[in-house]
């Protein structure tokens, strides 16, 4: 079956300024990918040439098959989008604002105002704040009504810039989970974030995009291994200080760091607790704490950028 | 390259959107009042100074014309209130979606941008009319009532194509109003730059006009001279709209105005001086005038278009 985005050697340059620098990215049906990266990464340029609202330097888009950039109007009724910050009129009611945008996806009236509705009944505002005027929203509601928007637009493809971005963890947490609804409905979701231990949890694959350039793309845990050498880190506090080349020396031990005396940081191919705590013991030494990390997104990042030098 | 699917599509539901909140927002309410008032002062000067039952065959037109100080007529007000007007419900088109952060959202549903342009330019131009319509009806109808007389058909076409020029006029400012809106992401900037050139084009374009005409014409020894200096200076005074509507004013409201331009008396022989053109002659006289104002706002759209065009979307 033919990939719901597909980009191939995507470029886009402002000037000397190189946004977006020869991006292949590929989204199967159904899955939900992460574009992760810093600020300025050229994230959002790339979102826009996949929406065709800015056209590519050079290069190739295809969204559900089709240009963006030749035939935006189709793509534009097949995508939904939710930009970062999503504003609406303030002076209208959250209802007015929906169904606008349902009049101009030529949504029927009739049929728009159940989808506005249930709509709003999934995102969990409730029948008194649909005749509100938007005005009076706090930032989590607007973001909430920019999820209804796209509930009310049923689209192939979801594309959410930030969308956690200012929202407490709760708000953010519970925001993921409808985002991650929409997957149950068979959408095809591309999630772009700075935020990656709160999105590593909802995607099924993420991307790893700095400089306009994407350095990684698989699976969390895989990229983890890739990264990190191993996929487990082991926390270790011991009264022995000459721990380190001993656990250096176990199997599947990868790399072994310490920080403070006494504190050992250990990275790993496998769960080392067992053999660690019979080595501590084994020497005669007291094992004050031990605690296994689950592989995170931030670790994956922060060694990353850690051994590749920045470009600029 | 060869793009897909309507230009149109989304252009009414935009203008229907626009043109409701220009008529529901506080804004034009004000401009309401302020136009009401300024064409109840306009009646009531011009009723008091216009005698009925007099020989003027076209004294139902001297109601827009006649001025008696310290009020102006209505036709003056109108040269400044309409460009206000214009520029009001303009000048925050393009940079307020910006600033709402409702413009990616907007445009990421199935419409060009084009379309998004003309849908706002077209809910502008509508307010516009409905306003300019209802105020051309109060003072007509007010005339109506107290001078008695009814207006004579020529009367009628005449007042019609001033009310169309007017609205002409009046498009042409917003569309210099939301090519600002274009250029300026505060509304404000795009508003004083509107208001800027409003205020050049009405004291300033005069002048600027002359002194051009002085420096470029040979110098004004002979009566050649004279009337190539004189006719450069007049042709660089149309550039402004406010030039050309008050031109379109004076041939369809005075009959019996025969040329806007110089007239040598040798042109003059065997005229019959203040007799009336008829309607069609008039319309003649104008239309150079009214195709410019048409044009004027053809070329302003584009602009804002092109330029909107080039923008990027992202705040």
């Amino acid at each position: 079956m033919d990939p719901v985005i597909e980009t191939h050697k995507l470029t886009k340059r402002y000037g000397p300024k190189t946004a977006v620098d020869g991006l292949d990215l590929t989204l199967e049906k159904g899955e939900v990918f992460g574009l992760l990266g810093p600020n300025g990464s050229g994230k959002t340029t790339t979102i826009l040439m996949i929406l065709g609202l800015t056209e590519p330097t050079s290069g190739k888009v295809r969204v559900l098959g089709v240009d963006p950039a030749r035939r935006p109007l189709q793509v534009k009724t097949r995508v939904g989008y939710l930009p970062d910050q999503v504003g609406f009129y303030d002076d209208m009611t959250a209802r007015e604002n929906l169904s606008y945008t349902a009049r101009l996806n030529r949504i029927p009236s009739a049929e728009a105002a159940d989808r506005i509705i249930s709509a709003m009944h999934r995102i969990g505002l409730s029948d008194e704040v649909v005749d509100q005027q938007v005005g009076t929203f706090s930032h989590g509601m607007r973001q909430r009504l920019g999820l209804a928007e796209l509930l009310v637009k049923e689209p192939e493809v979801v594309i959410l810039d930030e969308p956690t971005l200012g929202l407490d963890p709760e708000a953010a947490h519970q925001f993921l989970r409808l985002i991650r609804g929409l997957k149950d409905d068979g959408i095809t979701i591309l999630l772009a974030s700075h935020l990656l231990h709160q999105v590593q949890a909802v995607c099924d694959r993420v991307g790893l995009f700095r400089n306009g350039k994407m350095f990684l793309e698989g699976p969390v845990r895989d990229l983890a291994h890739e990264i990190l050498g191993g996929g487990f880190v082991i926390h270790l506090e011991s009264d022995d200080l000459q721990l380190a080349p001993q656990l250096e020396g176990l199997e599947h031990a990868v790399r072994v760091t310490s920080e403070h005396a006494g504190h050992y940081r250990m990275e790993a191919r496998a769960d080392l607790r067992q053999q660690v705590a019979r080595l501590v013991l084994d020497r005669g030494s007291k094992l004050l704490s031990m605690h296994l990390d689950e592989p995170s997104l931030d670790e994956v990042y922060a060694s990353y950028f850690e051994e590749v030098p920045d470009a600029s | 390259m060869h793009r897909e699917g309507s230009p149109w599509q989304g252009v009414w539901t935009v203008m229907a959107k626009e043109t409701a909140d220009h008529l529901t927002g506080a804004r034009m309410t004000i401009l309401e009042v302020l136009m009401f008032l300024a064409s109840a002062g306009a009646i009531y000067a011009a009723l008091s100074s216009v005698k009925s039952g007099g020989q003027d065959p076209f004294v139902f037109l001297t109601l827009f014309t006649t001025a008696k100080a310290p009020i102006p007529s209505f036709v003056g007000f109108l040269g400044f209130l309409t460009p206000l007007v214009a520029i009001a419900l303009g000048f925050d088109a393009v940079n307020g979606e910006f600033n709402r952060r409702t413009l990616s959202r907007i445009l990421a549903q199935p419409i060009y941008r084009d379309g998004l342009l003309l849908g706002k330019y077209l809910a502008g131009l509508v307010t516009l009319s409905i306003v300019m319509t209802a105020i051309w009806l109060l003072v007509a109808g007010l005339g109506l009532m107290f001078l008695g007389v009814p207006p004579s058909g020529e009367e009628v076409a005449r007042a019609v194509v001033f009310l169309a020029a007017t609205i002409g006029y009046g498009g042409v400012w917003l569309g210099i109003a939301m090519v600002f809106s274009v250029v300026f992401r505060q509304p404000a900037t795009a508003a004083l730059a509107s208001i800027a050139t409003w205020l050049f084009f009405t004291l300033f374009w005069g002048i600027v006009a002359s002194l051009v005409a002085q420096a470029l014409s040979p110098s004004p020894g002979s009566l050649q001279g004279v009337l190539a200096q004189a006719g450069m200076e007049q042709n660089l005074s149309r550039i402004s709209p406010n030039t050309l509507w008050s031109e379109v004013v004076v041939g369809m409201l005075h009959p019996a105005v025969r040329s806007l331009g110089l007239v040598l008396p040798v042109q003059l022989y065997r005229a019959v001086l203040g007799s009336p053109l008829p309607f069609s002659e008039s319309l003649a006289l104008i239309w150079p005038q009214l195709t410019g104002l048409v044009a004027g706002v053809i070329l302003l759209f584009t602009l804002a278009y092109v330029l909107f065009q080039r923008q990027e979307v992202r705040a």
